[in-house]
């Protein structure tokens, strides 16, 4: 293949493709659903992989594999995709998930045996979202992204509200209504914001939107605009209370893509859009979103200790991390930033993981119900090492990929805001409490009535899981290759922020 | 003395209006002249037609205005430029796509009209007509009459031709209105409500345009233009008659206050009229709409923002907010047809030279919506416990798991709302985009910022529909003569717990009802399937028109 291969366009189109064959196939054809979805997620993390290698990682901190195209001129919109270092990272994340999640749905939806015809819309469903999620990762033109924005909303809600649990329809539309709302206020602070820039047939280009003279009062409205759509999105304190009712009672593959890709693109949004295009404004408004963001790991983390149902716990666990990754963002010094690049990337494998063995132990148990569960240490002791693993991975246990980023975010941030890295540094105490504790009452004690002979981790089960523990743990030792695709970046962002970077001197060669 | 001079006729710019109102007048002589039995089949050719006469007519003068700019024809009381052209064109087009619905017959023959409209609902008349298999085919030639009035409606360049036109186009929608084949006192009631208020509003725009001649001195919308440019002292005359005269297009756009009629007409009226209504007079008056502010009065656009302001926020709020406790399809599709005249009402209030090319597109987009969402709703059907077709099933929960059972009508459906609710890649949300982006534009962003909010509101009452569909496990269809059992039918609503106000509906509804599709001679389906099509191309590749329309937006003055 050449090198002008549009590697970002096959890596949009191929999904669809997948997607089109899976509702189109005969009725003859259809026990070979599964693996017709499973070939085309894993051609796509070929094609992902060729992307990588076509990546010229010298330079991650540059717009690469570009494609620009008029799409609708007379409105200034164009086709425009390209990824730097961060980019490619969470879509190479994406795309990693997507055939685990597959086989985590093999036997859902009634599919025991053959697969039913709801497992065919539904795993044609999460092919389109996969499409939606790369596009959005890739998008360089921000009208094109406010489109991908609110339309991978459409399949994620049937995908909840068509095949999720007792709840669905009633989680559904709050995740609908929240995410909307969010999104159509995001639309008027799109127009006002093509408005004050050059206009023309690629108006929306994010790079003919950068570096805007924006009047200041205006700028902080348009700011805030996109901002309540990425803390929706994301989901921060106090527009979460969405995410517990989707993660209770979506299936786990679509939690895995809800809770582990789709919400990155709020906080994807917040570092991509939010920070180049108003850089004035990032930093009037920087004290009062890290603010907001200690409260929600701090928050996130207390009501995860709270819960009673697994999924719920899983879903409040990510509402504390995803303040890590805010605070960050706008901590505004390289090191922090390439930290909560990185911590996207692994919070992705660390909450996909958790999420996907949360859903084995309830589909054997057919209760999410923690006090359900007791003593299976010894009965599932492969499960509940994976598990013990996935946990560690939340609490950010040294070893595993999610403790390089967050130890980069917090001294990242006590560089620049001592207090807030200290006080945002009891999240990690409280992570430690929700995951072990919740181990503590799943798997260890007595075994309860009724469990003695639940099966371990099948072996379809086990290739689910295990390329991300093996993920975690490459990247926890050997974080450097990822960094390097993340740390240009970041560099990138703050010049266009305008602040100078705090060295934080304690952050380099910390890497244990 | 002086001598009457004929006006100089330019009949080729004419010929779109011409040809329908010249059909329309065949029409009726076919009515008395065409056997029975051969009847609607000429009348339907002969419809569809003059329909497309008057598309090519358009697409004939298309390049010639583009170049000119356009011309006044008939002295000073109609000018056809841009904007006319890109109106009549899309009335044209809907009005093909409407008539595709009106036309269509179920497979035992029955059409959605009365048998014969004059009987006493109940009579022993109406059952003789019904036994006879008589058809009213006088349908048709009011179609052309009313699509004629639309065609001058927008095109008008005095104010007295404004108020025919509005007379033309609304007398046959009075009549169509109470020719029902099923609930003819609904439908009757509905015709008569639509009837009076129709015609307190003329009586207070003809008031206006007796105002506003009194304080220009003239009819022609370029003499006030240029007496009101800069009103001066006594306005208060002018005023009164500005508003009145607004009131009277702001009553067929159906915006609140005058929306009343609205949800009562349009639950009333025969299906596929409905849908003809909703699409083409929305577009007529928004044209005629758009005119009347951009050319006849932007001098008192000050003073006027008030009431534009008011009457658009107040369109968006109480459209949205009445829509999401409605239980009957048609009423809520009514509701969000208020709240869409509010959106399209901020493009208007913009006063932006992109506002005009917003407004046609959008126009365009729902009006294909409409007449789509129309007649899937046409097709949905009730059947009693003998097996028997009989009315709509417009009741919400009659809509349960029709997804399941019928997958690509639902499908079609669900693709209108998710246009009307403006979500990106349907055609919709690139109307939407328009209309808000104008408003932003001309300085009008606290419209769209509410335009926004109540799209999200608004998008909740679609998707409610989407849920009742797709996710409602509604059993399968029973065969004939096992009627659901009451209670089963109402745990299925209860079961989501997300529609208590339909669940308490489903157990005072008789038992016997089930819903299903309606076997057809086909032409809804046809019409439907181009409605998607126009749905979804133009919310991917909206460029080719957006393009077209962006050209002929300029009215002459």
């Amino acid at each position: 293949m050449s090198s002008d291969f549009p590697w970002l366009t096959a890596l949009i189109v191929l999904p669809l493709v997948g997607a089109a064959v899976l509702w189109l196939l005969p009725a003859g054809a259809r026990r070979h659903t599964r693996t017709v979805a499973l070939a085309f997620t894993l051609a796509e993390v070929a094609l992902g992989a060729g992307a990588l290698l076509a990546f010229d990682t010298g330079d991650a901190g540059a717009q690469q594999l570009a494609e620009t195209h008029q799409w609708i001129p007379s409105l200034g919109v164009s086709y425009a995709v390209g990824v730097d270092g961060v980019g490619l990272a969470l879509l190479l994340m994406s795309v990693v998930l997507v055939p685990l999640v597959v086989l985590a749905a093999w036997r859902e939806q009634g599919s025991t045996g053959a697969p039913s015809d709801r497992l065919r819309h539904f795993l044609a469903l999460a092919l389109v979202l996969e499409a939606f999620i790369v596009a959005v990762f890739s998008a360089r033109d921000v009208f094109f992204f406010y489109v991908l924005f609110e339309a991978m909303l459409i399949p994620v809600y049937f995908m909840i509200g068509a095949f999720g649990g007792a709840q669905r329809r009633y989680a559904a539309i709050k995740f609908l209504i929240y995410s909307l709302t969010g999104g159509l206020i995001m639309l008027v602070a799109v127009i006002a914001l093509y408005l004050q820039g050059p206009g023309g047939k690629q108006g929306f280009l994010t790079d003919n939107l950068t570096a805007l003279t924006i009047d200041p009062t205006l700028e902080k409205w348009l700011f805030a605009g996109f901002f309540l759509a990425f803390a929706i999105k994301a989901p921060m304190f106090p527009v979460h209370t969405w995410l517990p009712d989707a993660a209770q009672n979506a299936t786990p593959g679509t939690s895995v893509l809800l809770v582990g890709v789709l919400d990155k693109v709020g906080t994807f949004g917040m570092l991509t859009l939010c920070l180049p295009l108003f850089p004035a404004a990032s930093r009037w408004a920087a004290p009062f979103v890290i603010v907001l963001a200690i409260v929600s790991i701090i928050y996130g983390a207390l009501l995860a200790i709270g819960q009673k149902d697994l999924m719920r716990l899983i879903a409040y666990t990510s509402v504390s991390h995803f303040g890590f990754i805010v605070l960050g963002i706008f901590a505004f010094t390289s090191t922090s930033v390439a930290g909560s690049s990185f911590y996207m990337v692994n919070h992705g494998l660390s909450t996909g993981a958790l999420f996907l063995i949360a859903g084995f132990l309830v589909a054997r148990r057919g209760s999410q119900d923690i006090a359900d569960f007791g003593g299976l240490q010894r009965v599932v002791p492969v499960m509940a090492g994976t598990f013990l693993v996935a946990g560690l991975s939340a609490l950010s246990l040294p070893g595993l990929s999610t403790f390089v980023s967050e130890f980069l975010v917090l001294v990242g941030t006590f560089a620049r805001h001592p207090a807030a890295a200290i006080v945002a540094s009891l999240g990690v105490v409280l992570a430690a409490v929700y995951v072990l504790w919740t181990y503590q009452r799943i798997f260890t004690g007595p075994v309860r009535d009724g469990l003695e002979t639940m099966p371990d981790l099948r072996t379809r089960e086990r290739w689910a899981v295990g390329p991300l523990i093996a993920a975690m743990l490459v990247l926890g030792f050997v974080p450097g290759p990822a960094l390097d695709l993340v740390r240009p970046p970041a560099s990138v962002t703050l010049e266009q922020v305008g602040v100078t970077d705090v060295p934080a001197s304690a952050a380099e060669g910390s890497t244990p | 003395m002086s001598t009457f001079t004929a006006p100089h006729v330019d009949w080729a710019h004419l010929s779109p209006v011409l040809i329908v109102l010249g059909a329309a007048a065949i029409g009726v002589l076919l009515e008395a002249f065409v056997p029975a039995r051969l009847r609607r089949t000429v009348q339907l050719s002969f419809s569809l037609a003059a329909l497309a006469g008057a598309l090519i007519a358009v697409a004939a003068l298309w390049s010639g205005v583009k170049s000119s700019g356009g011309v006044h024809v008939l002295g000073t009381a109609l000018v056809v430029d841009g904007p006319t052209l890109v109106l009549q064109g899309t009335i044209a087009l809907l009005a093909i796509v409407a008539l595709l619905v009106v036309a269509d017959r179920t497979s035992t023959g029955e059409d959605a009209f009365a048998p014969s409209a004059a009987s006493v609902p109940g009579s022993d008349y109406e059952e003789a007509a019904r036994r006879l298999g008589l058809q009213q085919t006088e349908v048709y030639p009011l179609l052309l009459f009313a699509t004629g009035g639309m065609l001058i409606f927008p095109a008008t360049a005095d104010l007295l031709t404004l108020f025919v036109a509005l007379e033309v186009l609304s007398l046959p929608l009075y009549l169509l209105t109470g020719m029902a084949r099923r609930r003819r006192l609904l439908s009757q009631e509905a015709a008569m409500k639509y009837f009076l208020l129709g015609a307190f509003a003329s009586a207070l725009m003809l008031f206006g345009i007796a105002l506003v001649y009194g304080y220009s001195g003239s009819l022609s919308y370029a003499t006030i233009a240029s007496t009101t440019a800069n009103p001066t002292g006594t306005d208060s005359l002018l005023l009164v008659g500005a508003v009145m005269l607004l009131v009277g297009l702001l009553f067929k756009i159906g915006a609140v206050p005058f929306h009343a009629w609205t949800p009562d007409v349009y639950q009333g009226a025969p299906t596929p009229i409905t849908g003809f209504m909703a699409a083409c007079t929305k577009v007529a008056a928004f044209g005629a709409l758009l005119r009347v502010v951009y050319t006849v009065i932007p001098g008192l656009k000050w003073d006027l923002d008030v009431v534009m302001w008011t009457v658009t926020i107040l369109t968006m709020v109480v459209g949205t907010v009445i829509a999401m406790v409605q239980t009957d399809m048609k009423r809520l599709l009514a509701y969000s047809s208020v709240a869409h005249a509010g959106f399209i009402l901020t493009g208007v209030v913009a006063l932006t030279p992109g506002g005009v090319s917003a407004v046609l597109f959008y126009l365009l987009v729902y009006g294909a919506a409409t007449i789509g969402a129309f007649g899937v709703v046409w097709l949905v059907r009730e059947r009693d416990a003998d097996g028997v077709v009989v009315g709509e099933a417009t009741h919400l929960s009659q809509w349960a798991g029709l997804g399941r059972r019928h997958p690509w009508l639902a499908g079609s459906f669900a693709l209108f709302l998710l246009s009307f609710a403006g979500i990106p890649l349907t055609a919709g949300f690139v109307g939407k985009f328009g209309v808000f982006s104008a408003a932003v534009d001309g300085g009008a962003w606290p419209l769209a910022l509410l335009g926004v909010l109540a799209s999200a509101g608004a998008a909740f009452f679609y998707v409610r529909i989407v849920v009742l569909m797709f996710f409602s496990d509604a059993p399968t269809e029973p065969a004939a003569g096992e009627p659901l059992e009451p209670s089963t039918q109402a745990d299925v609503v209860l079961e989501g717990g997300a529609t208590p106000a339909v669940a308490t509906l489903v157990a005072e509804r008789a038992p016997a009802l089930t819903t299903t599709v309606v076997g057809t001679e086909g032409w809804a389906t046809v019409s439907i399937g181009f409605c998607v099509l126009v749905t979804v191309l133009l919310g991917v590749f909206p460029t080719p028109v957006l393009d077209a329309i962006a050209h002929m937006s300029t009215f002459l003055p």
